[in-house]
């Protein structure tokens, strides 16, 4: 591995712990390509990316925990309940074609985004930015 | 609220299984809009959620031997170095900016699946 392309993947995985911490997202959006450009295979990624996951996802943990703003009783029940939709899922994949997967969770992630923007415009109007 | 929880965390992993996205993308909007956690909540309680599946995850790719540890530290360690200026970053931020920052993400990856 060259000189730059360890800074490269340092970078990466500094952004996706930014992102993570921003927005409380696993950070395998980057980790995942980093790792195929790295020269692992899909499932090798895909695994080795949740391994880099659990301590910057720990790390956010740690931090909000003390800021107050974690409810750990919702956040086990969204867990386990998301390892089972996690099965649902790979057989879902499975039998349904996955452009129609795709288009359709695409529409419902932009409905989504558009309710959020709406409310977001609104609390902005009542709250504002501190600091 | 219990109900609602468990079917949001049903969508987010149906979402991960299929297009290898995590769940925080979903479990986040669908906390803020459907069981109204405030954003800064939803962000943090997703993060638990995260740690929960991630946790199983890892513990089922390394039992076949996918998880390559040198690697995850090479990308991971930095990401911790980031969660800590990210989460400083978020406390800076009202919850409206998060809501309609987090509302910008979920755009690109709505037209990321769209376009794919």
């Amino acid at each position: 591995m060259s000189t730059w392309t360890i800074v490269a993947a340092l970078s990466l995985g500094l952004a996706a712990g930014v992102l993570s911490g921003v927005f409380g997202v696993g950070g395998g959006i980057l980790f995942v390509p980093t790792l195929v450009a790295l020269g692992l295979g899909q499932v090798e990624a895909a695994a080795t990316s949740l391994l880099a996951i659990v301590p910057t996802a720990a790390t956010g943990v740690i931090r909000q925990r003390a800021s107050g703003n974690l409810k750990v009783k919702a956040a086990l029940v969204l867990g386990v309940a998301s390892i089972v939709g996690a099965e649902v899922g790979v057989r879902i994949a499975k039998a349904v074609d996955e452009a129609l997967l795709r288009r359709a969770f695409g529409v419902l992630l932009l409905v989504v985004a558009v309710q959020l923007a709406i409310r977001g415009v609104r609390e902005r109007r009542r709250y504002p930015d501190v600091s | 609220m219990l109900v609602r929880l468990a079917l949001i965390g049903l969508v987010a992993g149906v979402f991960s299984a299929v297009f290898g996205v995590g769940g925080g993308i979903i479990i986040v909007p669908l906390l803020i809009w459907l069981v109204a956690f405030p954003a800064h909540a939803a962000t943090a309680t997703s993060l638990g959620a995260i740690l929960v599946t991630a946790s199983a995850g890892v513990a089922l790719y390394a039992a076949r031997g996918d998880v390559r540890v040198g690697y995850a530290a090479l990308v991971g360690l930095p990401a911790v170095v980031g969660a800590v200026v990210g989460t400083s970053v978020q406390r800076r931020l009202s919850g409206g900016t998060l809501t309609l920052s987090f509302a910008a993400l979920l755009a690109a990856v709505g037209i990321w699946l769209l376009a794919g």
